[in-house]
């Protein structure tokens, strides 16, 4: 008979050594070391929480601090003021008035004469190419721009701001110091001493740097602006959701109302959830071989953009929803049956409305991770260099997160404060939209 | 006679009454396991018919026999017969969603749609095309509420949401909502055991309102809601039908050694 056994035999007799447990003395050293240990493991765990929060806000300011430090003086310009006059002799010889005359003088011309009456110590062909640099090329635009609204101003001379060039801008911005070695900066003691000049007489100034927002890509940093990104990014992001949207909701509806529960049902879901772990430049590649080299689409465009990034945001997209519908009562279903609904009407009168917010919000992360893809876009050709806005999603574009990109690698001092700026811009996109997401949950959030 | 089946049962009852739904041989498996053996019953056009049973016993699987909502399920297969005016209702010439328009159901915790109450009840009327016009449908959705005993208490919000009203409230408008429908036949599985006991005794009230107008099968865990609002009972036990009868006679003169252990508490 084992020890277990004979217990066993004595309790069954009411014996007192296996009935009577000695009393729990609730007041001893022993229980109140095991509570204050307790005590202190909680307060551990609550310090390695907070410890864990700190870092990642701290992480958080660290990364905010560091962009936005470094791209706030993107959105203000450097403009110069110079008394340009309006030339006949070179806008309009002939006194025609006619807008194609004056589309192409040289307006390039005009601002030159400016800089070399304002400064007519400067003689020598290299020291006036040096002088020509405080106006951005961009300038002469302007200035045509100005006289074909308003001919009558040739024969004037007027004092006009123009858009200085990248290097006086990060000159008057502070990022060019006067105190680096001559040779090592991208300005000389010259250049320096004119743009002094300039400021001392009041003719420079810092505005709104409009263009940003509305320009194109350029090769020219003061030029440069992300309205061509933007509309780029638009285009696809709407490719992107027309496609995956109702693909995405149709594919969760059919697997979780319709589709028996079986071997390969089971095998597409567990593909699903793959494919929403796949790289993203596996998409890319994907895209490159099925839309580029068998379909033929054009390069570059946002249509094929939003193909790629469709098929990336499909799994996030269906897995929300999935979850979304699963999370409906199956009493609502069960009441919409048992009144006859067929199951169609219950899964779009009940289970779909109730699910829509849920839906909704897996569509706009899926959304925003698109809006932040880069690496896929790569593949397809969309970090080309375009500078006009594109006009429609079959046009060759680029998009926010690729221009930062192009950015980030370009060698011009003033690309810098771009590229942060371009990433203020996205971010502030991305919060929108996840800030919808919070929004549309809180507002249709129901309680059963 | 010393055994007295269910058959012979079903069959002496039959005089009674004429024979709304029937039940013949009906066998039901989840997958593998089988949870009806051979149930032969009949549902006697406006009575109220209450299914008893211990828990597991099959009477809830039973009553979803009757509308067909086990189709629902996967891996369900039935074999036998069920009618509904002697028409087979598991026949491939037989559409289900009209099927469950004839055979309204109630559900064991109360199940409005999270929208107002009028379009709770209006819902019914308007996926089958019953009405042709608002007014026709206003008409319907209060002569429901009024049969459900619910329009005193609701006409002045019947626009507010459904699932502000309490639970018996909620009951009611479910029973309302498959009203709504002019079902012929309406099955309720355990109707009361979400509630309160005022909202009990209302709702078994209803039952017995009903009952002039409609067949109703109620599945019940209490025994005596089951004496109290039922006119034939029907005891089920481990999937069989082990006895079925007059409600009076299930509860004061048991045939079947099971039933007289279960209704004086024996098990269950």
């Amino acid at each position: 008979m084992t020890d277990m056994a004979s217990l066993m035999e004595d309790r069954a007799a009411g014996s007192d050594a296996a009935n009577m447990r000695k009393p729990v003395d609730w007041d001893s050293a022993d229980i109140a070391r095991n509570v204050k240990k307790r005590y202190a493991a909680e307060r551990r765990f609550k310090a390695y929480g907070l410890a864990a929060i700190l870092l990642a806000l701290a992480a958080l300011l660290m990364l905010g601090y560091s962009i936005v430090s470094k791209g706030y003086s993107a959105f203000v310009q450097t403009y110069v003021q110079l008394e340009v006059t309006f030339d006949p002799a070179t806008i309009d010889p002939d006194g025609t008035r006619d807008p194609a005359v004056i589309g192409r003088a040289n307006f390039d011309a005009l601002i030159k004469e400016a800089l070399r009456k304002r400064f007519p110590d400067v003689t020598s062909r290299s020291e006036k190419r040096k002088l020509y640099d405080i106006v951005s090329s961009g300038a002469a635009y302007d200035l045509r721009e100005r006289v074909m609204e308003n001919p009558s101003l040739i024969g004037q001379t007027r004092k006009v701001w123009l858009i200085a060039g990248d290097d006086f801008d990060m000159l008057n911005k502070g990022y060019i110091s006067a105190d680096t070695k001559e040779s090592s900066r991208r300005l000389d003691d010259d250049q320096i001493s004119w743009f002094q000049s300039l400021t001392d007489s009041g003719a420079i100034e810092k505005r709104f740097h409009t263009r940003f927002f509305t320009n194109g890509d350029s090769r020219e940093p003061e030029l440069a602006g992300i309205w061509g990104a933007a509309v780029g990014s638009f285009y696809t992001l709407a490719v992107t959701l027309i496609l995956s949207f109702p693909i995405g909701v149709a594919a969760a509806i059919y697997l979780e109302e319709f589709a028996p529960k079986n071997r390969l049902t089971q095998i597409i879901e567990v593909n699903i959830n793959n494919l929403a772990a796949v790289p993203s430049i596996v998409f890319g590649l994907l895209g490159l071989e099925l839309y580029l080299n068998v379909m033929h689409l054009p390069r570059s465009a946002p249509v094929v953009g939003g193909l790629t990034l469709a098929l990336m945001t499909l799994p996030t997209i269906i897995i929300a929803a999935r979850a979304a519908i699963k999370a409906v009562p199956p009493s609502i279903r069960q009441a919409a049956l048992g009144l006859g609904a067929s199951p169609v009407q219950t899964v779009s009168h009940h289970v779909l409305p109730l699910a829509m917010p849920g839906i909704l919000t897996g569509t706009i992360i899926g959304m925003a991770q698109a809006l932040g893809e880069t690496a896929p876009l790569l593949m397809i050709g969309m970090v080309a260099f375009i500078v006009d806005i594109p006009g429609s999603a079959m046009d060759a574009a680029t998009v926010l997160p690729v221009q930062i990109y192009l950015w980030a690698d370009s060698p011009e001092r003033a690309f810098v404060e771009k590229t942060s700026a371009a990433i203020m811009v996205l971010l502030a996109f991305l919060i929108l939209m996840n800030g919808l997401a919070v929004f549309l949950r809180k507002k249709f959030e129901r309680k059963w | 006679m010393a055994v007295v089946t269910a058959d012979a049962m079903t069959n002496a009852s039959q005089t009674r009454g004429k024979s709304k739904m029937a039940a013949r041989d009906l066998n039901l498996f989840y997958s593998d396991n089988q949870a009806l053996y051979d149930v032969n019953l009949d549902v006697v056009e406006r009575e109220v018919t209450a299914l008893i049973g211990p828990s597991g016993c099959g009477k809830s699987t039973f009553l979803r026999c009757l509308n067909r909502m086990n189709d629902t399920i996967d891996g369900v297969t039935i074999n036998g017969k069920v009618t509904l005016d002697d028409r087979d209702i598991y026949d491939k010439s037989i559409d289900v969603v009209q099927l469950r328009a004839r055979i309204g159901m109630v559900f064991q915790k109360p199940n409005p749609f999270p929208k107002s109450i009028f379009d709770n009840v209006a819902y019914g009327p308007r996926i089958h095309g019953l009405v042709n016009s608002r007014d026709e449908l206003d008409e319907i959705v209060m002569t429901s509420l009024e049969k459900a005993g619910l329009l005193k208490e609701v006409k002045d919000r019947l626009s507010a949401p459904a699932t502000g009203l309490s639970g018996g409230q909620q009951q009611r408008l479910c029973i309302a909502r498959a009203v709504a429908v002019s079902p012929e036949v309406i099955l309720m599985d355990e109707p009361c055991s979400a509630l309160d006991p005022i909202a009990t005794a209302k709702v078994e009230e209803l039952i017995d309102e009903l009952r002039s107008n409609y067949t109703i099968v109620i599945v019940t865990h209490s025994m005596q809601q089951a004496a109290r609002v039922s006119q034939r009972t029907a005891f089920f036990h481990l999937g069989k039908l082990v006895e079925v009868g007059e409600t009076d006679q299930i509860f004061t003169n048991p045939r079947d050694e099971r039933t007289k252990g279960y209704i004086t508490g024996r098990f269950g």
